[in-house]
């Protein structure tokens, strides 16, 4: 494996344990007192600590070592998790967050620590040196099954198995040949089956002057230890023997001898010893085969094509036959693609802790369905606009904790943050129990905006009179804060979310509260569409925005305000001609009696489109038009057809 | 040649009776006219995109960019597809066929043209023995794609 591979793997798991350190760090300040949530941070803080040190990232390294003390005192009751220490503590996560994303965007991971270290250094009550010695008398391994598997087995045929700390002298020459010899004396009589660092590492001459080997062998230990430390240049030899217990769910796991001081430390990684049949696959090669799989969803369309042309009996079963393969491999893919929400999410309690201490507001953030899976294009698009409904449900919904004393709620504001899958879509909901939106003032503002005339102002109902607060050029609070007033505006997180074929809506009770709903498709890639002919040109219309197709008459179509509606099952609905919608040139020699249409929906709203002809529904790949046409009006990409054509795919939700 | 010479390949391309240059490490390829497929609503002078081997590519016709009249597409017409980092789009103009080595000191005066907009999609004046060409500045002139989409 090459640095750069490394360096990724790095940089990923260091998010991860960034991540998992400011999760905990939350949990633990609503309950100071739990130690397994303590032992989680220390985890997290002491495996980073080793990479970056093996890494040689300095600072990341100190800001960890110095992160680990204080929860060590922390863990050992003779510190307590109260405000100041959670703050300082988030802090040094921060820091150590900006450090990796430095390393990330290529840089060197170096940042002025001494504030921080500072800080970390007052919470922390014990000199430097005695944390120093504590933690070299610890030997730290992570088992995973295989390991424990050949650790059971070898004691079961009277084996024994010992992990082995090995220091070389400071000044040792040909690391990597000492390091061969020990291995040589340790495989005597048994096996190494472990080392960190890896055999490789070490052969490379790839670690400092320590690593720890385990071994299964029939030699005892002080013969090992005398064996080891008779090699030149090895400063300490420390063996300890690896115990087998069974737990009840029948998984082997492994625990060390509990040495005193070790015990502490290694406790927490018990913990971890449940893992995952999971692989790391670079994201880049899950794109690539994405894009190989839309190839052959292409050329799968063109075969149906052929075989429905040429209609030999053979070449249609293969090719349904290949569909149906096809099929199955589309959905394993785009499984592969999908990534919990978690992902997004997890960044929040940390922002609305932080935003409702600057705001003087009593806040607490619910979280449900953080698991819920999304493909990752859209969730690295949801991130920035979600971070807005959030911030604008602090700002502008929680009230200050006197007025809501005064209105008789609870002092502290609750923001809940949902996300649950339904059917084909992802729903991302955002609700607090605030104060609601002000009709009043936001029909003023409507008016001022001329996003509707005076007149017509009474007749809107609560809700539409609630999605104005989507329009451009919308903030109905009068006051700039710090939070707000930058000059993005709802309307871009409309945008956002349509972009992605998403419908969002606000729901709101004056006094009680509001609800952002989003609806995500749940992936963007490869769509099911209605194909439509118009004039010369195909459209494709999302099947998840179809109601059905139906034809009617010409003379059914009625006026309302100018504009032709039908009567669609009690509905009335207005009637769109999508070649008037797309200024498609067509010449008609006489007028239709019957029209093809296609009705569409939006949330509750539905509207029928006009359409030339039918061609049938089709699994397309969904292609954008290119980095320069970007934001074409109701049209979200286009798609190669069976037959070398191409389809604009529409953007039914913008029409509506 | 040295450094202050400098060569640069440029493909000379023709509209109308002027002529203009492409830096060759601009250009894709030179394709032949095909069939479009129309944008709805966009403005006039994107025709379409086309679907070059599975890639979708959005199309400007260049005269009308630069405003010169209309007149139908000949035998002679010429998509030239442009790859800008990684970025398609093409050009249509009335011919293609020449590939040039432009030296530093061949580049004689800034662009002159009838509007501001226009001045930003030309670059340089370049001077070759007897002939007078125009460099085209490909990114000013992808670039307007965004806006006239929308």
């Amino acid at each position: 494996m090459s640095h750069t591979e490394y360096l990724d793997m790095f940089i990923e798991e260091s998010q991860e344990h960034i991540q998992a350190i400011n999760v905990h760090l939350l949990e633990l300040e609503k309950q100071p007192e739990d130690e397994t949530i303590i032992g989680e941070i220390f985890r997290s803080a002491h495996t980073m600590k080793g990479m970056a040190g093996t890494m040689g990232y300095e600072d990341l390294t100190n800001v960890t070592h110095a992160l680990e003390n204080v929860l060590d005192q922390m863990r050992e009751k003779t510190k307590l998790a109260d405000t100041e220490t959670m703050d300082v503590l988030l802090e040094a996560a921060d820091v150590a967050e900006e450090i990796v994303e430095d390393i990330a965007s290529g840089g060197e991971g170096k940042k002025d620590i001494q504030a921080i270290t500072a800080k970390l250094l007052g919470q922390s009550t014990r000199p430097e040196a005695e944390q120093e010695t504590k933690e070299k008398t610890s030997i730290n391994m992570d088992w995973n099954e295989y390991d424990r598997a050949v650790i059971a087995q070898s004691v079961e045929s009277g084996m024994q198995a010992y992990a082995v700390q090995v220091t070389l002298e400071e000044n040792a020459m040909l690391k990597a040949a000492r390091a061969y010899m020990v291995f040589e004396a340790l495989e005597a009589d048994g096996h190494v089956i472990k080392s960190v660092p890896e055999a490789s590492d070490i052969e490379a001459e790839r670690f400092n002057n320590e690593f720890t080997a385990a071994v299964v062998t029939t030699a005892a230990k002080e013969e090992l230890i005398n064996r080891v430390a008779s090699i030149s240049e090895i400063e300490t030899v420390v063996a300890e023997v690896i115990e087998i217990t069974t737990t009840t769910d029948n998984q082997e796991s492994l625990e060390k001898a509990p040495s005193p001081d070790a015990k502490e430390v290694s406790s927490p990684d018990r913990k971890r010893t449940e893992t995952n049949k999971t692989i790391r696959v670079n994201i880049d090669r899950l794109d690539k085969l994405m894009n190989l799989f839309e190839e052959l969803v292409i050329d799968r369309g063109r075969l149906e094509r052929i075989s429905g042309e040429i209609r030999s009996s053979e070449l249609t079963e293969t090719v349904e036959r290949m569909s149906r393969t096809t099929g199955s491999l589309q959905e394993i893919i785009l499984h592969m693609r999908m990534v919990p929400v978690d992902q997004v999410f997890s960044r929040f309690p940390k922002m609305v802790r932080s935003l409702s201490r600057d705001l003087g507001k009593k806040i607490g953030l619910e979280v449900i369905g953080a698991e819920t899976e999304l493909d990752r294009s859209i969730i690295d698009e949801i991130g920035d606009p979600l971070v807005h409904l959030i911030r604008n449900s602090i700002d502008h919904g929680i009230e200050m904790p006197e007025k809501r004393k005064r209105d008789g709620k609870p002092e502290e504001g609750h923001v809940e943050l949902r996300a649950y899958h339904s059917g084909n879509h992802v729903y991302i909901e955002i609700e607090d129990d605030g104060g609601g939106i002000d009709r009043e003032r936001v029909l003023k503002k409507a008016v001022e905006n001329e996003v509707i005339a005076a007149e017509d102002a009474d007749t809107l109902t609560d809700y539409d009179v609630h999605q104005f607060i989507f329009s451009a050029g919308f903030s109905t609070v009068d006051e700039v804060t710090d939070l707000s007033g930058r000059g993005v505006g709802l309307d871009v997180v409309k945008n956002t979310f349509e972009s992605l074929g998403g419908v969002i809506s606000v729901h709101s009770e004056k006094g009680r509260g509001t609800r952002f709903s989003i609806q995500l498709p749940l992936t963007l890639s490869i769509i099911d569409v209605m194909l439509v002919d118009v004039g010369e040109d195909h459209y494709g219309l999302p099947l998840t925005s179809i109601v059905e197709t139906a034809s009617i008459k010409s003379s059914s179509i009625f006026y309302v305000h100018k504009r032709k509606m039908i009567d669609f099952r009690g509905n009335i609905i207005p009637v769109m001609f999508l070649e008037d919608v797309f200024e498609v040139p067509v010449e008609r020699e006489w007028d239709r009696e019957n029209y093809s249409v296609v009705v569409v929906h939006k949330g509750e709203k539905m509207a029928a489109l006009v359409v030339d002809s039918f061609i049938g529904q089709q699994d397309v790949v969904l292609k954008s038009l290119g980095h320069y046409l970007r934001d074409v009006r109701a049209i979200s990409g286009a798609t190669i057809l069976g037959d070398g054509n191409v389809a604009l795919i529409v953007e039914t939700n913008a029409l509506l | 040649m040295t450094e202050e010479n400098a060569v640069k390949k440029v493909i000379i391309f023709r509209l109308e009776a002027e002529e203009y240059g492409v830096e060759v490490n601009h250009v894709q390829s030179i394709e032949r006219m095909q069939n479009f497929i129309r944008i709805p609503n966009a403005e006039k002078s994107i025709r379409g995109v086309i679907n070059l081997r599975g890639v979708i590519i959005p199309i400007i016709d260049l005269r009308k960019r630069l405003s010169y009249e209309e007149v139908p597409y000949t035998e002679e017409t010429r998509i030239l597809i442009l790859a800008l980092e990684g970025n398609h789009a093409g050009l249509i103009v009335d011919a293609a066929n020449d590939v040039m080595d432009v030296f530093e000191s061949e580049v004689v005066a800034p662009p002159q043209a009838a509007s501001k907009e226009e001045q930003m999609y030309l670059k340089n004046v370049i001077k070759k023995e007897s002939r007078i060409f125009t460099l085209l500045n490909v990114h000013a002139v992808a670039e307007s794609l965004e806006t006239a989409s929308v």
